[in-house]
């Protein structure tokens, strides 16, 4: 109960901010209009590749962009703790008998909220430009499911790095290094099969890859339920590993003033 | 209320903050802990707050210990950090409606704390307003609106008013003063400011290098500081020659030269600087410029902590040479 209130404290505190700045708001809309639009014409003969199944590029690639949406917003949400730790927002906050799980927790659920209404936004779109998704309304909640619990990861990764090393160049160059490999060393803007047989391989290990082969599965004509409930479940206990991580972070903290 | 013994922390870059502090302060008073910066003033109000640990000592706030009692302690105290604990994002009234849900204060009892406390620090009319517009002065009173939420037992005031203007530090004075009667609190104020321990503090402690150097009523204190502070510039460093030219004057007391700075604590500046001046010139020491300081903070280091801590706060009056 406590844990619920202190949490949503947290979270409102997050949102509220972001809404107050309307350039946030509006980049955070238009980008996954331009990732979608640009990644489907930079790549629209990929359909051709012999081999290819996935129907039309732009099909095969909205969960792609969504995922990889996730995992770059998600990745800057340490940012907002940098900022309350260099300023004493966060001393004080931890002076107060706040449960420490909610400063993680509601910070991602900010994280979470931004990530689902992209998410979304990129699925209308592409409805509108003439991709088709099976499962109907079912299909589009594992993609956003995906979407959610793979940006909690990262978001909570992000804020215990944050916590740990309050400078934001650090935070900045580790989210830049590991962001794009990440989406590439998975499935989310190519087919599976016709990644290098090494890619194969180091995607299995990747949860950018168990998001974006679960989230497309979802919505097409056969979708492999085990197959979305064993990576639903590999996010989850990666989630809870990571927001261990992120609250945990606060006793080093602690331990170093 | 607060007791603490033999409080001892060093950083991991080596710094000693504390070194075996130990004081104690009465329950309704307020207290101030007085010391230059990286005196250990911080690292002792974070450790008594919960923020910190010590490496070793014991500290009780409140009858609970800081460390085995942390939770109970964050719930009996009201901080008021060094920097901005406010959220500049947020307007005042949503920065205290948050802090109150912290504390479990919700519904129509937070609403009328919240109003209270804004009407008090005079933030009633800014209370909507985003808290990154207000002036120095507000944001500062936001963060002592915010370390009362809870009604604390004891508060914690890490340097207040550090940063403001002299308008807005008078005003936060009375603040602070009214808030130790009305309220029945127990305050610890740390400071650089003696003026500021003087007006406010009823007990205090001088603190140096993690130490407790000089403990006492600010009156007992000021008692120690008659008489003036004489500085005087020289045209070259010659510190021996500047020591044993002026050693032997009538009057004067507490030597020390440092490079070209020579400084003195005298019965009367006035009567003492022609005579410095002369006896330096007499030793083929031409003087570049003589000052007199009241009494200050600087003065009461030098004489329990051999050493000066920056003459910063120091107000001066030029005398011409």
């Amino acid at each position: 109960m406590t844990a619920l209130r202190h949490t949503r404290q947290v979270a409102l505190r997050y949102i509220r901010a972001l809404l107050r700045q309307p350039a946030w708001v509006g980049i955070s809309i238009v980008q996954p209009v331009i990732w979608l639009l640009l990644f489907g014409a930079l790549f629209k003969r990929t359909a051709d590749i012999p081999g290819f199944t996935g129907g039309s590029y732009i099909e095969f690639l909205t969960p792609g962009v969504v995922v990889m949406l996730a995992v770059s917003s998600a990745g800057w949400v340490g940012m907002a703790f940098i900022d309350d730790i260099n300023r004493g927002t966060m001393d004080r906050l931890l002076v107060s008998p706040i449960w420490r799980g909610a400063l993680n927790l509601g910070s991602v659920a900010q994280s979470v909220l931004t990530i689902a209404i992209q998410s979304m936004i990129v699925i209308a779109l592409s409805l509108a430009v003439g991709a088709r998704f099976h499962n109907g309304v079912a299909g589009v909640a594992v993609l956003v499911l995906m979407a959610s619990l793979l940006g909690a990861v990262f978001a909570s990764l992000s804020n215990g790095v944050a916590v740990l090393t309050r400078q934001r160049e650090t935070l900045i160059g580790i989210v830049t290094m590991v962001t794009l490999p990440l989406v590439f060393l998975s499935s989310a803007l190519m087919q599976q099969s016709l990644l290098p047989g090494w890619i194969q391989w180091v995607a299995r290990f990747n949860p950018v890859d168990w998001a974006a082969e679960a989230g497309r599965s979802g919505s097409t004509a056969n979708a492999d339920w085990s197959l979305i409930a064993t990576r639903t479940g590999f996010l989850a206990l990666l989630l809870l590993a990571s927001a261990a991580f992120a609250t945990r972070a606060f006793n080093a903290y602690q331990r170093s003033i | 209320m607060i007791e603490v013994s033999d409080l001892r922390k060093t950083y991991k870059n080596g710094v000693r903050a504390l070194d075996g502090l130990s004081f104690e302060v009465e329950p309704g008073t307020i207290f101030g802990l007085l010391g230059p910066n990286g005196a250990g003033k911080s690292t002792t109000v974070k450790i008594l707050t919960t923020l910190s640990r010590a490496d070793s000592g014991e500290a009780q706030v409140a009858g609970l210990d800081v460390v085995r009692d942390a939770d109970r302690v964050r719930r009996s105290i009201g901080v008021v950090g060094q920097k901005p604990g406010l959220d500049p994002d947020g307007t005042g009234r949503e920065n205290l409606e948050m802090q109150a849900e912290l504390y479990g204060i919700v519904g129509a009892t937070k609403r009328e704390r919240v109003e209270e406390l804004l009407g008090r620090l005079g933030l009633a009319d800014a209370g909507g307003r985003i808290a990154k517009t207000y002036s120095g002065g507000m944001q500062r009173r936001l963060d002592v609106a915010l370390g009362l939420v809870n009604r604390p037992k004891v508060l914690f005031l890490d340097e207040p008013t550090t940063g403001l203007d002299p308008e807005a530090r008078a005003e936060l004075w009375q603040e602070i003063e009214h808030l130790a009667h009305d309220e029945e609190m127990t305050i610890l104020l740390t400071t650089h400011y003696l003026e500021e321990a003087d007006r406010l503090a009823s007990r205090l402690v001088i603190v140096d290098r993690g130490r407790v150097v000089a403990e006492g009523s600010p009156e007992e204190l000021k008692r120690e500081l008659h008489g003036d502070t004489v500085h005087v510039e020289l045209a070259e460093a010659r510190n021996g020659d500047a020591a044993a030219a002026v050693r032997d004057l009538p009057g004067i007391t507490e030597l020390t030269v440092d490079g070209r700075m020579l400084r003195a604590r005298v019965d009367s500046g006035a009567a003492a600087i022609p005579s410095m001046i002369t006896a330096l010139e007499r030793g083929g020491l031409r003087v570049a410029s003589a000052t007199i300081a009241r009494p200050s903070l600087d003065d009461v280091y030098l004489r329990h902590a051999g050493r000066s801590f920056g003459q910063a706060d120091t107000e001066t009056e030029e005398v011409a040479a």
